[in-house]
């Protein structure tokens, strides 16, 4: 394991490279820039099948690598990656999903004109990733988070040239920017405090029991642990990357992107590095037994899960509903990072993955076969015209609401929930969580049928009728449906590698869970919640395919009010309007205002000042300095001109002057003497 | 004993000085080369008369400085000369009051 250890830099530095080869390329070399993201994915999913074999190995649970950045002073800077199974089921999955959907990108950006940028911005992105995960240092996380955070913002705004797409770019940017600052206060208090980065250092590291024991130990404002107070400034950045609420509002926006990006960046890898912080970070979360930390980031996931998955059920355009289904999905992550720690959490992440990038990589095929239409009331009965892609995306959504047995996302969330009845602080977050997996089951049922059931709605505008996507897509699709069904049983009560895996046991057999007491009666009701909701959603949306687009929905007809509510987002977005956005224009129009009229008028008096200065100063110069020195120069000139006369290049005259010289000697001495 | 020592002074003088006028009163740069090699010729009759009515006539010194001066004559005009031609192929001219660009 040691000596995988030493390579594993290689996975992201590939892609890297890669993508600083394709910056380099002209727009033209369309094929060799793709050849070089999608070779450069292979290369770093080969290595990662490496390191994730390695990790299974039985020598080691942890294998770690340091190298010295540089020395500051006295004290140096570090940076290391580590092996652990987080790590290595994580870059398994990235590179994996990532390979995947660079081959789908093939198709979907087929007639970009950018197609070369895109390649390279997505191995940039998936470098960044990759860094994320292999980190074995707070200050190399941060730094591949930024990294990861400004393709995001490149791939946001990948069309720059529509409005929309520059101010998603923008918001997306920003806001998770109010998180970042939390992370770096956070990571800054905890060099301070323990005087590493490094996560796991031969007993060292900030993650180990010794610096823990400190952490825990020492009391900041309030008698909180400085262990929470780190743990609750680094989930804030956690919340911004995640889209947990409060800072969910650029995750919606964000699908102004193209549509792979939304499926690799805001639904599979990259959003979820905010649970990926929370769980490497998890034993400093839970240092010393303080629980506090863990319990806002349980109830910030359930909240969260609960609210977006309200959101969704009233959304009309298909991957903002898939965007709302992310946000509350990764609320569940967080939940069960909260409830029932990191193989929980990861659990549901890893499924998550497979699901919701194939719902994404569905809707883009959706899209991409309806000429790009994304309002669902303009679609309908593709699942005749477009069969792959219904199949496959029945297997998504079908994974995503917790389809009993069959269906990766019945396992995770069913975990979720399990851990969620034990907790013991409160019973809420379970009946928040339940609620959000029934709402989860109504809003897919409804998009689902409106966009593959009824009868084929001829949209205003559409050219042609819709037509299945090619073969390089479709295949993508086919294989995400496959792990999004099988990604489950690797964590059943049954038989749960996936969590023993993690925390590093031996898994065991044992048929027998499944039938133990909570846990039965959980998957019945879990199966009796996702059975109502999608009989529920059937009922009000199975027609409603046929009606013409001015047709209200049914749920707005019934509850007009809360529609409106749901429809507009809670208002969450006016609020902030009304609110941050509004404080800061007033804020920023101060400092106009004081700029202008203030500092202006104190610039210019001392301007005037400098300018009257200068005009004395020339004053003297012209009538003093200047007229003696011009006096002086007259004179050397008017000398130099009287005997430039004797000069006159004339050999000869030179000669009889010095004779006549001579003569005149001669005789003065001749006579003179004598 | 013919002559005395003042009359080889006084041609020698006269002779300086027609080379002294040639040198500085003709406009062409062969005559005043030739004006320069009187005043020399001037100056090798001053040498030999005074050594011959010096104190040691029977040392072969004022020969010497003659031959050697005859000599550097020599070398002077070929010098002067070669400079002349390329003054001429330069500014198409030999004349003195011409080649005046080194004036002040």
């Amino acid at each position: 394991m040691q000596h995988v250890v030493q390579y594993l830099w290689l996975i992201p530095a590939v892609p890297l490279v890669m993508a600083g080869i394709g910056a380099l390329l002209k727009r033209e070399r369309r094929r060799a820039a793709a050849g070089l993201a999608i070779g450069g994915m292979a290369v770093a999913w080969v290595l990662s099948c490496v390191a994730f074999v390695a990790s299974l190995g039985p020598d080691s649970f942890r294998a770690t690598c340091t190298v010295k950045w540089f020395d500051l002073g006295d004290a140096s800077v570090p940076l290391g990656w580590m092996l652990d199974p987080l790590t290595a089921i994580m870059l398994m999955m990235v590179t994996f999903l990532a390979l995947l959907i660079f081959i789908y990108s093939l198709g979907y950006m087929a007639e970009d004109e950018n197609f070369t940028r895109f390649f390279c911005f997505m191995s940039l992105f998936g470098a960044a990733m990759l860094g994320i995960v292999i980190a074995n240092s707070l200050l190399l996380l941060f730094i591949s988070w930024e990294l990861v955070g400004l393709s995001s913002y490149l791939l946001i705004g990948f069309w720059y040239e529509k409005p929309q797409a520059a101010a998603a770019a923008k918001k997306a940017f920003i806001t998770t920017r109010i998180g970042d600052m939390g992370l770096l206060l956070g990571m800054l208090w905890l060099y301070s405090k323990s005087g590493t980065l490094l996560f796991y250092d031969n007993g060292h590291g900030c993650l180990e029991a010794a610096s823990l024991a400190r952490l825990a130990a020492a009391a900041t404002l309030g008698g909180m642990a400085v262990s929470t107070a780190i743990s609750l400034l680094i989930f804030a950045g956690a919340v911004g990357k995640s889209g947990q609420l409060p800072l969910h509002v650029w995750l919606p926006d964000a699908m102004e992107g193209p549509t792979p990006v939304s499926a690799l960046i805001h639904a599979a890898t990259m959003v979820a590095a905010g649970v990926f912080l929370v769980a490497r970070m998890y034993p400093l979360m839970s240092a010393g037994g303080h629980l506090a930390a863990l319990e806002v980031v349980t109830w910030v996931g359930a909240i969260t899960a609960v609210f977006a998955a309200a959101i969704a059920v009233a959304q009309n355009d298909i991957k903002r509903i898939i965007a709302y289904s992310t946000i509350s999905q990764l609320g569940y992550m967080m939940m069960g990072l909260g409830v029932g720690g990191v193989a929980v959490g990861m659990f549901h992440l890893i499924t998550h993955a497979f699901f919701k990038s194939l719902l994404f990589l569905g809707a883009g095929s959706v899209i991409h076969g309806c000429h790009g239409e994304q309002d669902i009331r303009k679609m309908g009965g593709l699942k005749k015209l477009m069969p792959w892609t219904f199949a496959t995306y029945a297997a998504g959504m079908m994974a995503l609401c917790g389809v009993p047995l069959f269906f990766s996302g019945f396992w995770s969330k069913d975990e979720i929930l399990r851990a969620a009845w034990i907790w013991p602080s409160s019973p809420v977050p379970f009946c928040l969580g339940a609620a959000g997996a029934f709402l989860t089951a109504f809003y897919m049922m409804r998009q689902v049928s409106w966009v593959f059931f009824g009868k084929p709605a001829q949209a205003a505008g559409a050219r042609a009728p819709a037509h299945e996507s090619p073969g390089v897509m479709t295949i993508p699709l086919a294989v995400l449906a496959v792990f999004a069904v099988l990604a489950g049983f690797l964590g059943t009560p049954a038989w749960p590698w996936f969590q023993s895996y993690l925390n590093g046991e031996k898994v065991r057999f044992e048929p027998a869970a499944l039938l133990a007491s909570p846990q039965l009666n959980l998957m019945l009701l879990s199966a009796v919640v996702v059975g109502v909701a999608f009989l529920a959603g059937w009922k009000i949306y199975g027609n409603v395919a046929a009606q013409s687009l001015r047709a209200m929905d049914p749920l707005q007809k019934a509850l007009p009010a809360f529609y409106r509510l749901l429809e507009n987002k809670f208002f969450i977005d006016e609020f902030y309007g009304a609110t941050v956005v509004r404080l800061n224009t007033a804020f920023a129009a101060l400092a106009d205002w004081l700029d202008r009229v203030l500092w202006t008028g104190a610039v210019q008096a001392v301007t005037r000042l400098t300018v009257a200065l200068a005009r004395f100063d020339s004053a003297i110069d012209e009538l003093g300095v200047n007229a003696g020195f011009d006096a002086s120069c007259d004179g050397l000139r008017g000398a130099g001109r009287g005997l430039s006369w004797l000069q006159n290049g004339r050999v000869q005259r030179y000669m009889r002057i010095a004779g006549v010289a001579f003569s005149v000697l001669a005789l003065a001495l001749i006579w003179g003497c004598g | 004993m013919s002559a005395p020592l003042t009359h080889y002074l006084i041609l020698s003088a006269l002779l300086f000085c027609i080379g002294f006028a040639g040198a500085v009163g003709r406009r062409s740069a062969i005559l005043v080369l030739i004006g320069i090699e009187l005043m020399l010729n001037a100056a090798n009759l001053n040498f030999i008369a005074f050594w011959r009515y010096g104190p040691h006539p029977e040392a072969l010194t004022g020969v010497m400085f003659v031959l050697f001066s005859i000599a550097i004559a020599a070398a002077e005009a070929a010098v002067g000369l070669a400079l002349v031609i390329a003054t001429y192929r330069q500014r198409r001219t030999t004349r003195m009051d011409q080649l005046d660009t080194l004036k002040g």
